[in-house]
């Protein structure tokens, strides 16, 4: 975590640090690609001086599509379903909720 | 399969079927399209390539937004899964793309090495371990099929393209299969209700299902809380507040009525918040950490408002009982 100084302190600002959700990105490393503008669907990025901004950190719904596409590796989201029935049904019938899926 | 197979940008009234079967959830991992690669006219060395799932409502799509051009179209194995939902489970990943290229001798079709891949494919894909692995650049394409045509003017999306929306369209296609996935809990509920209370409480539930599958989706944007679950309640606490004017009589005492609305707000609101909160599953809006924030936050309120909900039906019939009403 340490690595990711940074990021935490603009996550801070914004809420209580991990209540919003767990995309970190680390300024540092980014090369400016600019895919993860390309492939978030939320505008959560965008560029400013040949690097990656968080200009919309609250929008995340944590799909890992900016993480896996990072050449970087400037981006960690833990990614999963963001979807109730099948998390409950995970809980409910003792799957992880990482496992967690649709029917 | 090393073969080309052949596809047209014509919806068939028979795709038609498909489609609005496939709303309704009917046979739901059954509307698969056979993985490979399609050519869409007279593709030749040069013609883009695009990826999709094999999911009817996702391939048919991509072909009808790219009626009048000759392309191929490179079909994932998704397990008859929409590229968004297949990708969050990888199985619109990577790894099958670089196998799914090399089993059908793209690189014999085509000179260039090049793919177009839809935007919400993304979260399964990672475009340099493709490129590494495969030789072909990733090249994302707009969230919706739709806007393909504008998009290859100059391979660019505006952020109008990048963004997904969630309109009321959308919205609307998404009702039939949340009533179908209700109606087996729905009976199982409407059973024991009928036997025990008669078919006035059955307009109840019904209201509830209602609310839940169609108003709900409808008045989303409208609906002024943020998280999906206080929505819901403020939903079903409405409904039951009008309700009760309704169903007002002129001789009621005061404290009758408000005894009635609050019963129904506690009856109807834990239902429409619940529905609410598994419509999350339905859009590409919720994170995994705000769903299981409002999971251990909800779910509680939900069941204490259910239990108080009861104890106040209980308790008025215990009321009639002994005379007081």
């Amino acid at each position: 975590m340490t690595s990711y100084g940074k990021s935490i302190t603009i996550t801070c600002a914004k809420g209580d640090g991990n209540g919003i959700n767990t995309l970190r990105y680390n300024p540092d490393l980014c090369t400016g690609c600019g895919m993860c503008v390309t492939v978030c669907p939320h505008r959560v990025f965008t560029m400013r001086e040949r690097k990656a901004i968080l200009a919309n950190y609250e929008a995340c719904m944590e799909c890992g599509a900016c993480q896996r596409n990072c050449p970087a590796g400037a981006i960690s989201v833990e990614s999963g379903v963001g979807c109730a029935g099948a998390m409950m049904r995970a809980a409910l019938t003792g799957r992880r909720q990482e496992d967690a899926r649709c029917e | 399969m090393t073969g080309v197979m052949r596809t047209t940008g014509v919806i068939t009234p028979k795709d038609s079927l498909d489609h609005f079967l496939a709303r309704f959830g009917w046979r739901r991992n059954e509307h698969t399209v056979m993985p490979g690669l399609y050519a869409l006219g007279s593709p030749t060395g040069e013609s883009p390539v695009f990826v999709t799932a094999n999911y009817t409502l996702s391939f048919d799509a991509l072909r009808k937004a790219l009626a009048g051009i000759d392309a191929y179209i490179l079909v994932l194995d998704t397990k008859g899964i929409n590229v968004w939902c297949a990708a969050g489970k990888g199985t619109f990943g990577s790894e099958e793309l670089v196998n799914r290229i090399a089993h059908t001798k793209l690189t014999e079709k085509v000179n260039h090495r090049s793919l177009i891949l839809p935007q919400l494919g993304a979260s399964g894909i990672c475009a340099h371990e493709v490129k590494r692995r495969s030789g072909f650049d990733v090249e994302y394409g707009p969230v919706r099929a739709s806007d393909l045509k504008a998009y290859l003017k100059h391979h660019s999306a505006t952020a109008e393209m990048r963004t997904v929306r969630f309109d009321l369209k959308d919205r609307f296609e998404v009702i039939p299969v949340e009533i179908t996935n209700l109606l087996l809990p729905a009976l199982l509920i409407a059973l024991p209700l009928l036997f025990l209370k008669g078919a006035g409480s059955i307009t109840g539930l019904l209201l509830i299902i209602l609310l839940g599958t169609v108003l709900f989706p409808v008045l989303l944007p409208w609906l002024p809380t943020r998280d999906f679950s206080s929505k819901g309640l403020l939903l079903g606490g409405a409904a039951a507040v009008i309700l009760s004017f309704a169903k007002m009589r002129g001789d009621q005492s005061l404290y009758l009525f408000l005894y009635n609305m609050v019963a129904a707000i506690f009856q109807m609101a834990p239902w429409t918040g619940f529905l609410a909160l598994n419509f999350t599953g339905s859009t590409t809006f919720t994170s995994r950490t705000g769903v299981r924030r409002e999971i251990f936050t909800y779910i509680p309120v939900f069941a204490a408002m259910f239990i108080l909900g009861l104890v106040l039906a209980l308790a008025k019939g215990a009321f009639r009982a002994w005379g007081f009403l």
